[in-house]
């Protein structure tokens, strides 16, 4: 009988014949841990009384609060920095860059199971990798015994067929997708994306939809390595790290939904839950704020190379604050070199540090009382960006950058559709 | 019923609808509280003001779907063990959340139609090893016999040991 994608990658990881609704002890062979949980998952690991941390990649992230805004974080992330050292994990330390960035760059392989103390670990999805979200305990045990217990997930097979039109993304796809099936619409299951439409897109592109593959519930968001997987790993330096993983033809899918692409229109997560989408046109009164574009979401060069392409000589609109953050070191030396931070900038921006900068709202680009932000991050729910009295829009980084420069929401082609 | 049955006895269920997420148990804005109680203070506040000063020790809470979706933070399990929540039961659960309850020791039942049923309850019984809820129904005032899928025999232990931590922490010293 044939596996999917998540099927084959645990039954690997369990050293047996895994199928959904099992469950199974697995080797855990990447965990990452956030300046948010990362305490915690210190403090507990401590408690347990383990003296050395397993997996080889065991990566510390120090990206929410970065740099730190009070000094009580400051101590967290010294706790983080002193463990590190004496039980041999990882630190990436404030400006490398998002947890779910870097650890794309740097550490995940296409085959690998990673679990993290973050809910938008389901990135990784998009290697062909199994990578999911837990909480502190949980990766605190992970990091000690080098394992984790896990139900094997049945599979929701999401086919996308036809064309993206201009101006439509993969964030718009992801968002059609989540307003389709519902906020718990995937819930203790894995998506995998397929179809042509997928294979038309970049890997930056398609961690779009493996990072927000969790606001439908999902354990994991997963895509079949190919070209652009081997592509992406070469571009970052580890070519070698490449392999094939591909569910098989006759494996059994839970249920298999079918979109065309090519009839998706720009979309809008409006306020307080992601799958509350809108076409543009339902919202294209309200005025907005503060534009925010970057995240483990959006943050990507392609994202502000798309950005840029759009303020290139233009300034924001009066009252409008635009921030942007690059979501890696490497991603903000990309920027500068292409021009692209230049061009924010002139457009009247200001740049952040690589990180989760104004998205979960402990530091930098809170909002006031009243206020409304559209964001390329991930989540809206009421208080996300540290003040519950504000209003967050969820969109692509095309239409973030073009609503900057209007002062309300508006598609990257306006006028000309 | 055995001797060794997990059984808890809630003077109030606590009802929340449907999606509450975790930036409504625990608004962001406190995350970086080191101070536990100003978290657990401000727990709920956004759907259920002061619910941290009306809560009872041993109190349950009854939701609808996807309870506890968003952050994979443990603050918003750590809130409401802190305020002494014996169980929660939901229509669904988020699966991080479940995973997260799960670890701290407290029970998380799935249960139809939840909401609904714990809205009309009095005298509530709650037998987690067996999944077995007795209780008097508010408007006929009948004795009512309701029954859940019971835990698996794995995360049981880890609830009778009060969290994984306190279970592992057993095991790594036996290995040692």
């Amino acid at each position: 009988m044939g596996k999917t994608i998540a099927e084959k990658i645990i039954s690997e990881k369990c050293g047996k014949d895994a199928k959904a609704g099992d469950f199974v002890i697995a080797k855990v062979d990447v965990a990452i841990t956030q300046d948010g949980t990362g305490p915690l998952a210190i403090r507990n690991f401590e408690k347990i009384g383990f003296k050395k941390v397993i997996p080889e990649r065991t990566i510390l992230y120090i990206d929410h609060s970065a740099p730190s805004s009070r000094k009580e974080l400051s101590n967290d992330h010294n706790l983080i920095r002193n463990f590190a050292k004496k039980y041999g994990a990882i630190v990436s330390d404030v400006g490398d860059g998002i947890c779910h960035q870097v650890t794309m760059e740097k550490y995940i392989k296409p085959g690998d199971l990673l679990i993290g103390a973050d809910s938008h670990s389901c990135t990784g999805g998009a290697m062909g990798a199994f990578t999911t979200g837990m909480g502190s305990t949980d990766v605190a045990v992970g990091m000690g015994l080098g394992k984790t217990w896990l139900k094997v997930p049945s599979t929701i097979k999401v086919e996308f067929t036809g064309e993206l039109a201009k101006g439509v993304y993969s964030k718009d796809m992801i968002l059609y997708l989540i307003g389709k099936i519902g906020a718990d619409g995937a819930n203790y299951r894995a998506l995998e994306f397929t179809g042509e439409a997928i294979t038309n897109l970049t890997q930056e592109e398609r961690f779009v939809l493996s990072n927000m593959a969790v606001e439908a519930g999902a354990k994991a968001g997963l895509i079949a390595s190919d070209d652009h997987t081997r592509d992406y790993l070469k571009a970052v330096g580890r070519e070698e790290d490449y392999r094939e993983i591909n569910p098989d033809n006759d494996a059994i899918y839970e249920k298999v939904i079918k979109i065309d692409v090519g009839k998706i229109k720009p979309k809008i997560a409006a306020p307080h839950t992601v799958d509350n989408i809108k076409d543009i046109g339902e919202v294209s009164e309200v005025k907005i704020d503060q534009v925010f574009i970057g995240t483990c979401t959006n943050g990507r060069i392609s994202d502000l190379r798309i950005a840029a392409h759009i303020l290139k000589n233009k300034k924001v609109a009066d009252g409008v604050r635009l921030i942007v953050c690059p979501a890696s070191r490497q991603v903000y030396l990309d920027a500068v070199k292409e021009g692209l931070i230049d061009i924010f900038v002139n457009a009247g921006g200001v740049i952040m540090p690589p990180g989760c900068a104004a998205c979960i709202g402990v530091h930098g680009g809170v909002l006031g009382d009243g206020e409304v932000c559209l964001s390329t991050q991930n989540r809206n729910f009421l208080g996300r960006m540290g003040n519950p009295k504000g209003f967050i829009y969820l969109a692509s980084p095309a239409t973030a950058a073009k609503s900057a420069l209007k002062g309300y929401i508006t598609d990257e082609l306006e006028g000309e559709r | 019923m055995s001797n060794d049955d997990y059984i808890i006895k809630p003077k109030h269920a606590w009802i929340f609808g449907d999606h509450v997420n975790t930036d409504l148990i625990v608004p962001s804005e406190y995350l970086t509280e080191n101070d536990p109680d100003i978290i657990v203070k401000h727990a709920f506040e956004g759907i259920n003001p002061d619910f941290s000063k009306k809560v009872d020790n041993g109190d349950i809470i009854v939701a609808g779907r996807n309870f506890g979706c968003g952050s994979s933070r443990e603050e918003a399990v750590f809130v409401i063990k802190e305020l002494g929540i014996s169980a929660v039961i939901a229509e669904s659960f988020a699966r991080i959340y479940f995973r997260n309850l799960i670890n701290q020791g407290i029970p998380a039942i799935t249960l139809k139609n939840a909401t609904q049923i714990f809205g009309n309850m009095t005298k509530i019984t709650i037998n987690i090893s067996d999944g077995i809820i007795n209780c008097i129904d508010l408007n006929t005032r009948k004795r009512t016999t309701l029954k859940f899928k019971p835990l698996p025999e794995f995360i049981m232990k880890i609830i009778e040991a009060g969290g994984a931590l306190n279970l592992i922490k057993t095991k790594v010293k036996e290995k040692i």
